[in-house]
């Protein structure tokens, strides 16, 4: 047997292990970016093998903890991919519009950047005193950096660009005031959003949506667990309501994709069916 | 000069500053029913937006396209990272995106798709070095040879830019080391044999 042969079993038996202990569960997660991820954490960790880490990290939460972070930590930027939120301001607020009350849930949400883009979004669209976004991710650490608002500022001119060229109507300094390294995001616009625990992979729906955001993080998942988080963002969107995914995903070949409306396929926007 | 190879799955290819020209020249001179699939990270800008695949497809010979996640490579195709996401290969084959943080800076970096294709296919792959500033490449490609890939790299005197190429001389001696006019032969001889019919989709 190679030392890659063996060392994909021991990932398997850890991943089992994890399940068993801990709930989480990364035997769907696609293996190519998880065993990066995990040999990353394994060459900081101090252990010489998954084996010999694997006693440690079923017996010790804090240790799990690290693992936790290292394998599912996402990092994103405000107003990524601009085309596509410009989509969103043109294609899909004026539906929004149509309703007294918008809920949003953004899946995989990790530091927050996408939650604070969308609060910025919604509120220069006239939704801001209307509107929830229901922030969710797996990794609790994360989310309350999200729930910081808080990021480096050297990241502000990337951001400023992203958010010129998807249609913002205002100076984006607007919405930050600058501490030192780091820039601060205006704390009005948390009120609009609610920063929660959520494990696609486990937990079940929590409630009628109108919009649901749900970019790169499928591209973790194996197909089946795939399937399993469109049944929950189908069963939970309203009829009409709006999916997006990442603008290299989309739902061809999925089992869910009829039920599905392609708004803009090119951009990942579909729109649930009403019947 | 060199024997068939069989057993061959998929080439990998990484380039950097000068690497348009490489990929053409390449494009050019493999014919369009080339028996295996070529996946390429050529590194971009975050904001590069798509343009590269239309440019290269415009060449001619081998068909040129930006990779989907999920996608299972053909045979007399070549497909790109798109730019802002790391493509790797997943054990069984498929192609898969991530957003992980850049690998020396780049992303899509070639060691994120040396490293992956090398645990998914073994002694079934062949890695290439190009033209390139920097040093990513390097890591993937010594992987690949420790997997029991084949490894080619282009010698720094011919390259464009000779960064990448000579960082990949420093970490590993490739099976071959080659100018950019002697590629395709070689690429075909590796291959061998009459081009095999496309896979059917699974």
């Amino acid at each position: 047997m190679t030392e890659e042969q063996a060392q994909t079993i021991e990932i398997q038996l850890l991943l089992e292990g994890i399940f068993q202990v801990y709930g989480y569960d990364f035997r769907g997660y696609a293996e190519a970016s998880l065993r990066r991820r995990l040999t990353l954490w394994l060459a900081r960790s101090g252990f010489a093998s998954f084996s010999q880490a694997q006693a440690e990290l079923l017996r010790n939460p804090a240790r799990f903890e690290g693992l936790l972070q290292g394998i599912t930590v996402n990092v994103s930027e405000m107003f990524r991919d601009p085309a596509f939120f410009r989509a969103l301001r043109e294609r899909v607020v004026p539906h929004l519009l149509t309703y007294p009350f918008v809920k949003v849930w953004l899946a995989g949400c990790a530091s927050g950047e996408e939650a604070y883009s969308m609060a910025i979004l919604l509120e220069e669209e006239g939704l801001g005193d209307r509107t929830r976004i229901y922030a969710t991710d797996i990794d609790p650490a994360v989310l309350q950096r999200a729930g910081q608002g808080v990021y480096a500022l050297k990241e502000m001119q990337r951001f400023t660009q992203n958010y010129q060229q998807a249609g913002g109507k205002a100076a984006f300094s607007d919405y930050y005031t600058t501490r030192t390294e780091h820039a601060v995001l205006r704390p009005s616009l948390k009120q609009r959003i609610v920063f929660a625990s959520h494990n696609l992979a486990a937990d079940v729906a929590f409630g009628e949506m109108h919009l649901i955001l749900c970019r790169n993080v499928m591209i973790y998942f194996k197909s089946a667990l795939k399937e399993r988080v469109l049944d929950l963002f189908q069963a939970c969107l309203v009829p009409g309501g709006f999916l997006c995914l990442g603008v290299k995903e989309s739902l061809q070949g999925q089992p869910r994709a009829p039920q599905f409306e392609e708004v803009l396929p090119r951009l990942s926007i579909y729109r649930k069916r009403y019947v | 000069m060199c024997e068939p190879r069989p057993g061959l799955k998929l080439v990998v290819l990484g380039v950097s500053m000068g690497g348009l020209e490489a990929l053409k020249f390449l494009l050019r001179h493999l014919p369009a029913n080339y028996p295996l699939p070529l996946v390429a990270v050529q590194h971009l800008n975050a904001q590069a937006g798509n343009a590269l695949a239309p440019l290269l497809n415009a060449v001619g010979g081998l068909h040129v396209k930006e990779a989907d996640d999920g996608e299972i490579p053909q045979p007399g195709t070549l497909y790109l990272a798109p730019a802002n996401y790391h493509l790797q290969v997943e054990p069984g084959g498929r192609l898969s995106l991530s957003t992980d943080p850049p690998v020396h800076f780049a992303r899509p970096a070639v060691d994120v798709l040396f490293e992956t294709a090398a645990a998914a296919h073994g002694s079934g792959l062949v890695g290439i070095v190009l033209t390139g500033a920097g040093s990513d490449g390097s890591l993937g490609l010594k992987r690949i040879q420790d997997q029991g890939g084949l490894t080619l790299v282009q010698s720094p005197a011919d390259a464009q830019c000779d960064g990448m190429p000579r960082q990949a001389l420093l970490a590993l001696t490739p099976d071959y080391q080659v100018t950019l006019a002697e590629l395709p032969s070689l690429l075909l001889r590796l291959a061998g044999g009459p081009p095999s019919a496309p896979r059917p989709p699974c």
